[in-house]
């Protein structure tokens, strides 16, 4: 004989309490996109009809480097979490599911690192 | 456990429902950031790749996206992130609760709508 309290039994676990933080983390890095896609629009117009070497000078500038890091890490961030919904959303196949699922996330993150790497480059000169 | 086939409400686009505004621009929402996600966060890091490079690299992808392709992708990136952003500031003011009646609700996915092509058409005339 169960010991649980039948309600308790047709509530199952219960929510995993952590279903917030997805929503919260995507709205989150959607207001810090307002600013740094702003300077993403402000820069592709300060660099309009620019040459290569203007182009650098500009990306390699500090504050620009500090601006395309934090635009690079973040809006790869938002993308992950957004393709992780329409993943669960639209993909049923559950290997494909997980097969997506890992792509998205190891893409996200790889090129989070190389637009860190490539922008380094240019702020330090090397 | 077996589970009883229960009817389903159908999906918001479809034969069930005429097509809305709402609907058709939540939906875009997502197409958008799929387009982002996989065609213009790469492009923007294959821009800072070239840069870092050298000039070379730098002129190669110029002659890649000055090509009819390229051009498409660019117009495409574009478009995507102007209605994104500005759709995406729509859903934000929704999440805080407001807006949500449906006159003001299509009120401001017009707003979006043309916002987003004079924000592509600005943008555009700055990098074609």
């Amino acid at each position: 004989m169960s010991m649980t309290n039948p309600l308790a039994k047709a509530r199952g676990m219960g929510s995993a309490k952590e279903g917030v933080h997805h929503w919260y983390a995507q709205r989150a890095s959607a207001l810090l996109l307002i600013v740094l896609v702003s300077w993403l629009i402000y820069s592709m117009f300060r660099l309009s009809g620019a040459d290569y070497e203007a182009a650098r000078a500009f990306v390699s500038q500090p504050v620009n480097a500090a601006f395309a890091s934090l635009l690079i890490v973040t809006l790869f961030y938002h993308a992950m979490l957004g393709l992780q919904v329409v993943i669960e959303d639209y993909v049923h196949h559950p290997v494909l599911e997980v097969v997506f699922y890992f792509l998205s996330r190891a893409g996200a993150f790889f090129g989070m690192a190389l637009g860190i790497i490539y922008l380094l480059k240019l702020a330090l000169g090397a | 456990m077996t589970q009883k086939q229960r009817p389903l409400s159908p999906f918001m686009i479809g034969p069930y429902y005429k097509p809305q505004l709402t609907s058709l621009m939540s939906i875009t929402h997502r197409a958008t950031g799929v387009f982002l996600s996989v065609i213009g966060a790469p492009l923007l890091l294959w821009w800072l790749i070239a840069v870092g490079s050298g000039p070379g690299a730098y002129e190669s992808m110029q002659s890649y996206l000055g090509g009819w392709l390229g051009t498409l992708v660019v117009i495409a990136s574009v478009f995507c992130l102007s209605f994104h952003c500005l759709n995406g500031l729509r859903h934000l003011v929704w999440d805080t609760g407001r807006a949500l009646d449906i006159k003001t609700a299509y009120a401001l996915g017009w707003a979006v709508l043309v916002g987003s092509l004079l924000l592509s058409v600005l943008l555009l005339g700055a990098l074609l």
